[in-house]
């Protein structure tokens, strides 16, 4: 069974998910900092986490964004099958959704048209979609504001096979050390691991806002994230860079099937105010 | 316990700040951030004035969210300086006292601070609700068409500040991280 889905409702979907995501931190994001903070061991680092968790109760009380840069606001759009849009494109609505939740819910706009000309689109469109084709009648919306503190710090790189684990592991940390106290630890690490180019540098993105509950299927991938968080950790950069044991809260990795001659890696750098809010139409 | 002080700052009390020192700012300060520098060099390059007279002053590298009805302003919080740093020194050459922004400055900015005696402060990243309370009034002055990026003249109190860059050139993104990991 075909199901009918008209645009207007994918805007206002989008739109809601906009405000929403930029004034509530998710619950898993808050928790990790909580906990952060409670095992700080260095009291000025413990006092910066404090005042994290403080702005986020703060944001979501009064409705003000948990950071003023609320970004580029990157949609993921699992389209089920089985749905038909009516009353326009997905690609229109979900842009007119951006615009609307950013002008209306008073969130800063931050994109420019062009590249190298820079004049701002004045609404925060066009969002950075990406969509995919799911089983089903439904259709899901992530929205995850992305800041660009943290995506500036963000690294891909095409290793070789011989490259191996080890390869693998010294570019995300070397990610991490380069970053220092730019992208506003303590970070969130989304990886891509495999695929080609452009697909790692998505798998890295989907890693970070999906931000997998539980371990990783794969117990050496699981190994392999705890291994990386526990040595970020040891680095000392702390939070907001000014020292201290908690620089990383999680590692997420996502992997894909690649070539025989290469080993892609992408690291999404997540600030500590990692964002995202979900919506079914 | 933080040291209180009013921008414009007293250059008298520049020896006064250390790095890693807790400081809550009010009085005035300018945001200016990447495309307000790139427009403020052009003008210096090209023999133009600079649309604010930054002698004293204090630049924040900010741009807020638009403020909802009823409230004075959006939120607020510093942008990573290290963008800004090709265009910090022509601007402390010029009198600028202080920045407020986020994140490590390169070695040349460093040694401009030092030579200018000027101050570099951050203010916590992502806290951008809880430092829109310390904002009593926002106003564009110069480059309105820049929206986020026009330069505001911003009325602060008590900005809960650190000192990451003092007059002598320490540096609390090296410092802090070396006492924690030394154990002091």
């Amino acid at each position: 069974m075909i199901r009918t889905i008209h645009a207007d409702q994918i805007a206002d979907c989008v739109a809601e998910l906009c405000v929403k995501a930029c004034t509530v931190l998710p619950e898993q994001v808050r928790s990790l900092l909580s906990e952060a903070q409670l095992r700080e061991p260095y009291p000025p680092a413990r006092e910066s986490l404090t005042l994290v968790c403080e702005n986020c109760k703060i944001a979501e009380q009064s409705q003000i964004p948990i950071c003023q840069d609320t970004g580029v606001a990157v949609v993921l759009a699992e389209v089920g099958q089985d749905v038909h849009i009516e009353g326009g494109l997905l690609e229109e609505a979900v842009n007119r959704g951006v615009g609307r939740g950013y002008t209306d819910g008073y969130l800063r706009k931050s994109v420019v048209r062009d590249p190298l000309h820079r004049v701002n689109t004045g609404d925060n469109t066009p969002a950075a979609l990406h969509v995919r084709l799911v089983a089903g009648d439904k259709i899901k919306l992530t929205v995850a504001p992305k800041g660009f503190g943290s995506e500036n710090m963000s690294r891909l790189k095409m290793l070789t096979p011989a490259d191996g684990l080890p390869g693998v592991k010294d570019f995300v940390l070397e990610t991490v050390r380069l970053a220092g106290a730019n992208p506003c630890p303590p970070v969130i690490l989304g990886v891509g691991i495999g695929g080609t180019f452009e697909q790692v540098a998505l798998l890295a993105k989907e890693a970070l806002i999906e931000l997998r509950e539980g371990g990783h299927p794969d117990p050496a991938i699981d190994a392999l994230e705890d291994e990386l968080l526990e040595e970020i950790n040891r680095m000392g950069i702390g939070p907001q860079g000014y020292g201290g044991l908690t620089t990383a809260l999680a590692v997420r990795i996502k992997t894909a099937p690649t070539h025989i001659a290469g080993l892609p890696v992408a690291v999404n750098v997540g600030c500590h105010a990692t964002r995202r809010a979900v919506g079914f139409v | 316990m933080p040291v209180r002080c009013t921008s414009p700052i007293d250059p008298s009390l520049i020896p006064r700040l250390k790095a890693g020192d807790s400081v809550l700012l009010s009085g005035v300060v300018y945001t200016a951030r990447d495309a307000a520098h790139a427009r403020m060099i052009n003008a210096i390059k090209t023999g133009k004035a600079l649309p604010i007279d930054i002698r004293g002053q204090t630049i924040f590298y900010a741009g807020p969210t638009p403020a909802p009805p009823g409230r004075v302003s959006g939120a607020i919080g510093p942008t990573t300086s290290v963008r800004m740093d090709s265009f910090t020194p022509a601007l402390l050459l010029r009198g600028l006292q202080a920045i407020i922004g986020k994140g490590d400055r390169g070695a040349e900015v460093i040694q401009a601070i030092r030579d200018s005696g000027a101050v570099y402060f951050t203010a916590p990243a992502g806290c951008a609700a809880y430092l829109s309370r310390c904002i009593q009034s926002v106003e564009v002055v110069a480059y309105e068409d820049l929206g986020t990026e026009s330069i505001k003249r911003l009325t602060v109190c008590d900005l809960p500040l650190m000192v990451a860059v003092d007059y002598k050139g320490n540096d609390i993104y090296k410092l802090g991280p070396e006492a924690w990991l030394s154990g002091s």
